[in-house]
């Protein structure tokens, strides 16, 4: 199953080296493959050093696509910890 | 003798001998690796990442010893950088595709981040890179079966020279008998250069080319202060800053003797000394210096790097923490003073270029103007208000109507929070910033609506005198001493006398020690300080008489000439001045 969404980059900060962390630990936790885009670059959902690339700064939309059997579950526990600032 | 010039980064003053750090530059051949040698390849690999895990393991306990909590949060960066798919997948892949060694792998992939990250024009995450190379560096110095440079080898005290200091390196720099450090790269809020603030040791960064220019065991003086390093210094150089070297050290320990004891005068008036802050970070700092409060917290870092404006709950979670961080110590927060400039950053529709910002849209100008903004921060602190004593401070106040539309909104933002069921303080007061001469003027009309007063004689000058102290031709006519400035800040502190109401002064006036005493001569009891002055104008405080200073502000007050007030007001520490550095 592929779904794709939508999500806002809420925290101050920006998807520094925390908040990709605990993208990457929440990602990691599923087999389904995540992937993160903003703008035209594409980088793996579970690398924290991938995320990082994005440069993705507070208010930036990142489209997240899943591929995979657990593909609904990950983008929920995703959307949660967006939902959530990050912990921050 | 040959001064480089850098960027300061820790202030203070280091002499000693210069140890030049090589820069670990390890070359890395490309090497076939024939078919049923792969294997063997992938499991040299293996072993070096575990041997890694193993370093920061080490390292772990070492930094939580030395360093604390704070900065064991690099190393599980460190971690999470070190089981990376870039690390633990990519390095294998190309091990196997391409049949190379597993160094060559390795730095391939991480040139190919390199390249990616060297394209972010945000700076903060551009310099992510540096965390990326040093787990690289040790990586590859595991599969080299090289040894990792250890700072904590140098033993004898030393000024240490380097191209960059990598987090690794620094972990163990409190270890070390290094005197300070100077490197060729680095920006003032790099992780060095924090570093090096937090140990209090000086530092000067952005050097460029020291390492080339300095030998090891070269005499230097590191100048943290100004930034420079200077090489083979002359005897008299080397005699100048050894007398500011123990003259700093003899001022701090005077100063620190004063840190918990009441500001009071020689002839008993006790004074309210508050601290200025300008960022939550700073509240530990401001904690240990045991002053009387937060006389302005200022809240427009909230505002800034951001394309939307804080929301209420963000905002209240700051705002508490910072009051719980203080209480019962009172707390002033200042309502956003952000210029028309911010908003189009904040998506909101402002022309972003006004001709004279000074004079525009800012302060409770901009905030009435979009009182949704206002209110979702004025809320935030009502909610916030239950954990100590706050008050609330409104900037750029120039007329009545503009208090009486900001205290329609706050009264609406408290009903609306009790209506939602939130616990809040019945009475927090509501101030104003004397910071325009129509304020100054309108005083006593403004304080029949308003609760306290906070003079902000940065601007309150600059306008006074129209004089825009960020243009070169008239910057030096900014004078705190000038006859116009003297009267109005009397008028304003007699005016609020008569209303009996609280008053308070903040801005860098505070900070200047030739300015505090014409301040405790105008009978202002209470100052906001820089934090990073706070125990000097103690010290200041402490050694003056009210009666005297009041009696030559009063003398002062019929002076035409700032030169004369100055030299009048002077007097007053002149003795002082030399008694207390001498």
């Amino acid at each position: 199953m592929t779904l794709k969404k939508i999500l806002k980059v809420n925290n101050r900060l920006g998807l520094h080296a925390r908040p990709a962390a605990l993208f990457v630990q929440t990602a990691s936790r599923f087999k389904c493959i995540v992937k993160v885009a903003k703008d035209d670059v594409e980088v793996n959902g579970k690398s924290m050093m991938g995320l990082m690339m994005l440069a993705a700064e507070q208010g930036s939309a990142l489209t997240i696509t899943l591929d995979g059997d657990d593909a609904t579950e990950a983008l929920r526990e995703i959307e949660d910890v967006f939902a959530r600032n990050f912990g921050e | 003798m040959i001064v480089i010039k850098g960027v300061p980064a820790s202030s203070g003053i280091a002499i000693g001998k210069a140890y030049v750090l090589e820069d670990e530059d390890i070359v890395v051949n490309r090497d076939e690796i024939p078919k049923e040698k792969l294997r063997r390849e992938l499991r040299r690999f293996k072993a070096a990442l575990d041997a890694t895990y193993r370093d920061l393991d080490h390292a772990e306990g070492k930094v939580l010893k030395t360093l604390g909590r704070e900065h064991v949060k690099l190393i599980d960066t460190h971690r999470l950088i070190l089981s990376d798919p870039l690390i633990t997948k990519d390095v294998p892949r190309r091990i196997m595709e391409e049949r190379v060694n597993a160094e060559f792998a390795l730095s391939e992939a991480l040139e190919m981040v390199n390249r990616a990250f060297e394209k972010i024009e945000d700076e903060f995450f551009r310099e992510r890179r540096h965390d990326l190379f040093d787990v690289g560096k040790r990586l590859l110095s595991h599969l080299l079966k090289r040894e990792k440079r250890d700072l904590t080898s140098i033993d004898a005290p030393a000024i240490l020279i380097a191209r960059n200091l990598l987090p690794s390196d620094t972990f163990t720099l409190k270890e070390t008998k290094i005197l300070g450090f100077a490197t060729d790269l680095g920006g003032r809020t790099s992780h060095t250069a924090l570093l090096a603030q937090s140990l209090q040791i000086p530092a000067v960064v952005g050097l460029s080319d020291a390492t080339r220019r300095i030998k090891n065991g070269e005499l230097l003086v590191l100048d943290g202060d100004h930034g420079l390093v200077i090489v083979t210094p002359t005897a008299e150089a080397i005699e100048k800053y050894q007398r500011a070297q123990k003259e700093t050290q003899r001022e701090t320990r005077a100063l620190e003797t004063l840190r918990g004891q009441p500001a009071t005068t020689t002839d008993g008036k006790r004074f309210e000394l508050a601290v200025n802050l300008d960022s939550p970070e700073d509240i530990k700092m401001i904690q240990a210096l045991k002053s009387d409060g937060i006389g302005l917290f200022r809240t427009e870092f909230l505002f800034l790097n951001r394309t939307a404006p804080p929301g209420e709950a963000e905002q209240a979670k700051v705002y508490s923490h910072v009051i719980k961080s203080l209480a019962p110590l009172p707390v002033v927060i200042r309502a956003a003073d952000i210029g028309g400039d911010r908003l189009a950053h904040l998506g909101l529709d402002e022309p972003k270029d006004e001709i004279n910002p000074f004079m525009g849209l800012r302060g409770i100008r901009l905030l009435l103007k979009y009182p949704d903004l206002f209110k979702t921060q004025l809320r935030a602190i009502l909610r916030a208000s239950t954990h100590g004593p706050v008050k609330v401070l409104l900037p750029m106040v120039s007329s009545l109507t503009e208090l009486r539309s900001a205290r329609h909104l706050f009264q609406q933002a408290h009903e609306e929070l009790e209506g939602e069921g939130y616990e809040i303080t019945p009475k927090v007061d509501l101030g104003i910033m004397v910071e325009t001469p129509a304020a100054a003027l309108l005083l006593d009309h403004l304080l029949t609506q308003a609760d306290f007063i906070s003079i902000g004689t940065n601007d309150l000058i600059q306008y006074l005198l129209a004089v825009d102290r960020v243009n070169e031709h008239v910057a030096h006519l900014y004078d705190p001493f000038h006859p116009t400035v003297v009267r109005v800040l009397h008028q304003i502190v007699e005016t609020t006398r008569r209303y009996g109401k609280w008053m308070s002064v903040c801005g860098e006036m505070t900070s200047d020690p030739r300015a505090v005493p014409l301040l405790v001569g105008l009978g202002i009891d209470s100052l906001s300080v820089s934090p990073r002055m706070f125990l000097r104008v103690k010290q200041i405080v402490k050694y003056l008489s009210a009666a005297t200073a009041s009696q030559a502000v009063i003398q002062a007050l019929s002076l035409a000439d700032s030169e004369e007030i100055h030299r009048l007001i002077g007097q007053l520490v002149q003795p002082a001045g030399r008694g207390m550095t001498e």
